[in-house]
């Protein structure tokens, strides 16, 4: 099993959450979360549906709002700075999304020229090829090139979607359900990718799952989301030793007790 | 999603409760005026995006071109053949070309073209920007670095501007020759003859309204369909929705603004 070897530097938190509330008209989804994720550590955050794990990489990306609390990525308070700021930030955070989200009507080379083109003024086309192929490397789909997003599987969508982020090399990579509707081999290839990427790039990850394979197989760190807050972090081994009834199952189902 | 999106979209999910139909209608006005408003924030700042706009411009034109071609001439061919009988009761058969002309160039090349567009091209948008709301595709966009509102929303609204006053003089030139075809028929008039008598009706003002119209028309088509497909929500339901919406709404906003610019043109006259 492949497991990362990027070093973590638990003096340098790239990613600082403090007291993060958001409700959506009545309901309260994030009710005061604290949050560190340190350089090159991969943090997966484990949760029930509907229970605000994506919503949380959303705010960190600034694609929602938070009501109240402080986000700091990367030295920036993403409440605070300007829209330009914004948008250089966004470029040093990857954001693979749940369903890919592919612009289906580009080929896949041009999925992954698309960022880099509009973030790299004056770009020759032989940086471009070059960057391609590398990313496509990365995520061992140099075939798929010239293919379109409907005519790959689910997981080559995901891998694709991975690249895409990728070609911007970014700091931080955010992984909304990385395995969500893959089967279990693939969900094995993905999460291998994951801790690769983190490898090569020296990435610092937050992954959102309720897949337990992929929580073991990826996260230096664990933390639980239950009732709006963060109740359990630490390693697999010791979110998972507790007979809290609202942890307990989510143990029990994915390892068939 | 940005914070005008954001709140656009709370404020059409607070529209939904039972509040009636005014608020319903107030808040549509208010997201509208807005989304109006940052289109001419952005559109006309750089970076542009003139790439984008000539490929969207090239959409536009393919999306219509054969349809727009068919139902030109077809009009044309009909006006002219409908409108024989009654010249004839008054022996003025031979003020068809310049009676053909005026009806086509003042009211029916514009809006027969804008109305063709609004069917193709405004659910066309509608539909692919609401497919891509809803896929997170303009998600994806907007963190990797690139403004999704400038690049999707002003170059096809920039697009259907440019190019519907494009295609309504060619629709008007195409109902010109379904008009003389009709005419060289039945009177045996000659190609120059009716070319000539055909323009000579037509002054500044009609040409310069019919260019206003199509402009006016095509911005609505496209700042309709983007607004209904930009906020779509409500997964595939919501594509469908806002392709619709696209159409109904750009349709009916059309024959408001025909009906506002002709009156404003005949104190011109």
């Amino acid at each position: 099993m492949y497991k990362p070897k990027a070093p973590i530097d638990y003096n340098n938190a790239v990613i600082t959450i403090k007291g993060l509330k958001k409700s959506f008209d009545d309901y309260h989804v994030l009710r005061g979360i604290d949050l560190d994720l340190y350089q090159g550590e991969n943090l997966v955050v484990l949760g029930r549906s509907g229970t605000g794990k994506s919503v949380l990489i959303k705010i960190i990306s600034g694609l929602l709002q938070a009501d109240t609390g402080t986000i700091t990525v990367l030295g920036k308070d993403i409440d605070k700075i300007s829209d330009k700021d914004l948008q250089e930030l966004r470029i040093r955070i990857g954001f693979s999304f749940q369903n890919s989200a592919l612009y289906d009507s580009m080929t896949v080379r041009k999925n992954l020229e698309f960022p880099l083109v509009r973030n790299r003024k004056g770009i020759t086309r032989k940086e471009i090829d070059s960057a391609v192929e590398e990313v496509l490397e990365a995520v061992g789909l140099s075939q798929t090139i010239n293919q379109m997003p409907s005519e790959l599987s689910g997981g080559q969508r995901k891998r694709i979607g991975i690249a895409r982020t990728l070609i911007l090399n970014p700091e931080i990579m955010l992984y909304d359900e990385p395995t969500a509707g893959l089967d279990p081999i693939t969900c094995i290839e993905i999460n291998e990718l994951i801790n690769e990427v983190q490898e090569k790039y020296k990435t610092s990850s937050i992954i959102i799952t309720h897949d337990l394979t992929c929580a073991k197989q990826t996260g230096d760190r664990i933390a639980m989301l239950l009732d709006g807050q963060f109740q359990r972090q630490g390693t697999f081994d010791e979110v998972f030793d507790t007979n809290d009834d609202r942890v307990k199952p989510f143990f029990d189902y994915n390892f068939i007790k | 999603m940005d914070t005008e999106i954001s709140t656009a979209l709370q404020l059409k999910k607070k529209a939904k409760k039972p509040q009636g139909k005014i608020t319903t209608f107030l808040i549509s006005l208010y997201n509208i005026n807005k989304f109006i408003l940052r289109f001419f924030k952005e559109a006309f700042l750089p970076p542009f995006e003139f790439k984008e706009i000539v490929r969207q411009c090239y959409e536009v034109g393919v999306r219509s071109f054969s349809l727009i071609s068919l139902t030109g001439f077809i009009v044309g061919l009909i006006f002219t053949k409908q409108s024989r009988p009654s010249l004839g009761q008054f022996g003025a058969t031979s003020w068809l070309p310049s009676l053909v002309s005026i009806a086509i160039m003042r009211a029916l090349a514009p809006l027969v073209t804008a109305l063709i567009a609004a069917g193709k091209v405004g659910s066309g948008i509608g539909a692919e920007l609401g497919s891509m709301r809803v896929t997170e595709q303009i998600d994806a966009m907007e963190v990797s670095g690139t403004k999704p509102f400038k690049f999707l929303v002003c170059t096809r609204v920039l697009a259907t501007t440019l190019t519907i006053p494009i295609l309504a003089t060619y629709t008007g030139l195409v109902a010109m020759l379904g008009g003389y075809i009709n005419v060289a028929v039945n009177e045996g008039t000659s190609f120059n003859t009716f070319v000539q008598e055909f323009f000579d009706p037509l002054t500044f003002t009609d040409f310069s309204s019919s260019l206003v119209k199509s402009i006016v028309f095509g911005f609505t088509i496209g700042i309709v369909g983007c607004y209904q497909g930009y906020y779509s929500t409500k997964g595939t339901e919501g594509v469908g929705k806002a392709a619709n919406g696209a159409v109904v709404t750009a349709m009916f906003l059309i024959f408001i603004e025909e009906i506002v610019i002709v009156q404003i043109t005949s104190w011109f006259r």
